[in-house]
């Protein structure tokens, strides 16, 4: 359970003999509620096995995705202690053979607002065995077809898809005219599902991919005590004599070789997606539309920097408490609702408010292009254009989307 | 509130003199001071780390500085630039409002959830009162019976009873709610909300305040999503409220009886704080992003000039006439 902190439910001090007729009860009385509403969460995280990351500063924290979590729960209970609502939110970390059962024991507790860190077909499972009036909110996992033929109508998702974020970079790389693309993809399913998705984003941008190469995960090449050696020889071979190019453009969604790619191309370019410019949803050099102020809670409650993952689990149960703070209700099928439809808005340190698309419950929001020491840009890019929203230029619109399960919203 | 004092003594004294324009530049750690007849910067001088937040006393005695990263106010003579002393504020001081009498200052601590309540003779904290999050913007009924804090993240305006400290009601608004200004009358309050893109017209005269209307933006070739509402000011008569639009670098016009909008008036890049002369003919606007000022002219409803000031201007305040 996440800690009471002090911006919870803090009593004013008294000072210097100054006496205050005040109390936090007195100003939930102050304002009384019609209804009162308690708000059990949970945030399901499933810890995959997993080789250690490539950058040192990549080493997934214990709290990863629950400190977010205990940000969200907080900043709900200092809003809800004006309205009468509580906030409760139950972190389970669990390893991928028994989270169905962790999944199900949730449900035998009641619990019925679930945030899911976990791959795509763990999250479809979930979704299929969850009661009717449940609702799972997506906080991770990119697979385009949970938008598309394999949404589910219990399932929203917070996290972008892969296209979200591809098309993000495609707008901007277009807009710099860095039009010819040299990408390379990892060798494993994942990374060529993103190779995939970079392709699609140069069709619908209008880039064009001048040269391709698989790099071949053979299990070595990572860094050791003189692997800078190596990847300083291997690198500039493996990308001489590619066709002529602007940018190169890394799909390796196994953290296998893009961090090598920067400054040991064979040509001189600058270097997107997986490394280099990358797409984010958040990033601890953030700074603009009143970032600072959550990255200096966030620090202070977890002792550390926040991460993409924190941000999708902190928004996700904003989310919630949006909609339970507009609607007076925890009940799931009113917030579902609510949050689909069009009076939805919330603030989210972007500049522009997130909303979902009623026709596949993907959250609209801005991606942030960052090279890791700073946000480079912001996508969408000025230019791009679209009849509803410009964050719908990316990602799968209306039209391009197979999914029927949230016909009816609107 | 302070304005209708101000006019009183505009009234009295004689015409047109010059008032010193004070601006917080938010990075470049400065105030910068210009002459309200010449539009000059006459001085700079150091206000501390993130200087935000800027209001005078009501009778020019002190200047008051929001010093962020610093964790406190800074207080200068408005004649000599001098540092005179520091208030304790709560953490990340951002916005103000000073009680009519010149005291207490009631301090928005954007970090922590409070607004803190400050003695500006004793230089003692009165109180904190637990608000929403992320609290940033502040007003002061005239009567002084009430101060308004809005919550950025809680997306309230919280009324504060300024005997009582308590809170005695909360009014949701939009999104990122982040000013409140009060009709010189009372009546009315206006809450901007920076990512709802509206202004809520709150009816302060009914037993329980209620929104009336949502004022929203609108214009051609510009996107729906840079229309950010922000400062607001209201002339004393209530004929006229000046809206702040951020990143659409423009200050709307709206018709205090209407609370419709007459008027776009272009300036600077993300326009942010706004603050009229005493005699309100004009209208000077911070411009944070192309670091000057805008002078709009009230009567004619053009801008007449802009004026360089530091990096990244934030807040702008104006000496009382002497």
């Amino acid at each position: 359970m996440p800690e009471v902190t002090k911006s919870g439910l803090r009593l004013p001090f008294l000072r210097k003999g100054l006496v205050l007729a005040l109390s936090t009860l007195g100003i939930v009385v102050a304002s009384p509620p019609a209804t009162a509403q308690d708000v059990n969460a949970a945030v399901i995280r499933i810890d995959y096995p997993s080789l250690l990351p490539l950058s040192r500063l990549d080493l997934p924290a214990q709290s990863r995705g629950f400190a977010g979590a205990r940000l969200a729960t907080d900043d709900n209970r200092t809003t809800g202690q004006f309205m009468g609502q509580t906030y409760a939110t139950k972190e389970v970390s669990v390893a991928p053979d028994e989270a169905l059962a962790a999944f199900q024991g949730l449900m035998d507790e009641g619990h019925r607002l679930i945030v899911i860190i976990a791959d795509s077909d763990d999250l479809l499972a979930m979704a299929d065995a969850a009661p009717s009036d449940a609702l799972l909110l997506n906080a991770s996992s990119a697979d385009v077809a949970l938008r598309s033929a394999q949404c589910r109508a219990n399932l929203l998702h917070i996290a972008p898809s892969d296209a979200m974020r591809t098309d993000a970079v495609a707008q901007f790389l277009v807009w710099k005219r860095w039009k010819d693309w040299f990408l390379i993809e990892g060798s494993n399913p994942a990374d060529h599902v993103l190779a995939d998705s970079y392709r699609a984003s140069a069709r619908k941008f209008g880039a064009r991919i001048t040269e391709e190469r698989v790099f071949q995960d053979t299990g070595g090449s990572r860094v050791s005590d003189s692997g800078h050696v190596l990847v300083q020889r291997q690198i500039p071979v493996f990308t001489q004599d590619a066709a002529p190019h602007d940018v190169v453009v890394a799909a390796d969604a196994s953290d296998v070789f893009a961090e090598y790619l920067p400054y040991h191309l064979w040509d001189p370019a600058s270097v997107a997606g997986s490394a280099g410019l990358r797409p984010l949803t958040w990033a601890p050099t953030h700074e603009s539309w009143g970032a600072t102020q959550i990255q200096r809670r966030f620090e202070e409650l977890a002792g550390r920097n926040m991460t993409d993952i924190d941000y999708q689990t902190w928004l996700a149960l904003r989310v919630l408490g949006e909609a339970v703070t507009r609607t007076a209700s925890a009940d799931p099928a009113v917030l579902r609702d609510y949050i689909l439809s069009p009076e939805f808005e919330l603030a989210a340190f972007k500049g522009v408010a997130v909303t979902f698309r009623p026709w596949n419950g993907q959250m609209r929001q801005p991606i942030l292009l960052s090279n890791g020491r700073m946000t480079v840009s912001v996508s969408p890019q000025e230019g791009f254009l679209h009849e509803v929203s410009p964050l719908d230029t990316l990602g799968l619109d209306r039209p391009e989307s197979e999914c029927t399960a949230f016909e009816g919203e609107d | 509130m302070i304005r209708a004092l101000l006019l009183s003594t505009v009234m009295l004294a004689a015409p047109a003199h010059a008032n010193n324009v004070f601006v917080t530049n938010e990075k470049g750690n400065t105030v910068s001071v210009l002459d309200s007849d010449t539009w000059e910067v006459i001085a700079e001088f150091p206000a501390g780390n993130r200087p935000r937040g800027i209001t005078i006393a009501p009778d020019g005695s002190e200047l008051y500085v929001c010093a962020s990263d610093d964790d406190l106010v800074r207080v200068f003579d408005p004649v000599t630039f001098k540092e005179l002393h520091v208030l304790p504020s709560g953490p990340d001081p951002e916005l103000f409002v000073i009680h009519p009498s010149g005291n207490p200052l009631y301090v928005a601590n954007e970090d922590d959830n409070l607004v803190t309540v400050v003695d500006t003779k004793t230089h003692r904290v009165l109180a904190e009162i637990p608000v929403g999050v992320e609290p940033e913007g502040m007003a002061i009924s005239p009567d002084a019976s009430i101060v308004i804090n809005t919550s950025e993240t809680t997306n309230m305006a919280h009324f504060i009873d300024t005997e009582t400290f308590e809170i005695v009601h909360n009014v949701l608004v939009d999104q990122r709610p982040r000013y409140a200004e009060f009709t010189a009358d009372g009546r009315k309050l206006y809450v901007s909300a920076e990512i709802g893109g509206t202004v809520s017209v709150i009816d302060h005269a009914a037993d329980t305040p209620v929104i009336t209307k949502k004022i929203s933006f609108k214009v051609p070739g510009v996107l729906p999503e840079w229309l950010q509402p922000v400062g607001i000011r209201i002339t004393s008569d209530a004929s006229k409220v000046f809206v702040a639009l951020g990143p659409a670098n423009r200050v709307a016009v709206i018709d205090g009886t209407t609370d419709e909008v007459i008027d776009y008036l272009l300036v600077g890049q993300r326009v942010w704080q706004m603050a009229f002369t005493p005699d309100e003919k004009f209208l000077i606007t911070t411009n944070g992003n192309s670091n000057d000022v805008s002078i709009i002219d009230v009567e004619t409803l053009k801008v007449i000039k802009s004026v360089q000031v530091g990096q990244q201007p934030w807040g702008v305040v104006v000496a009382p006439d002497s």
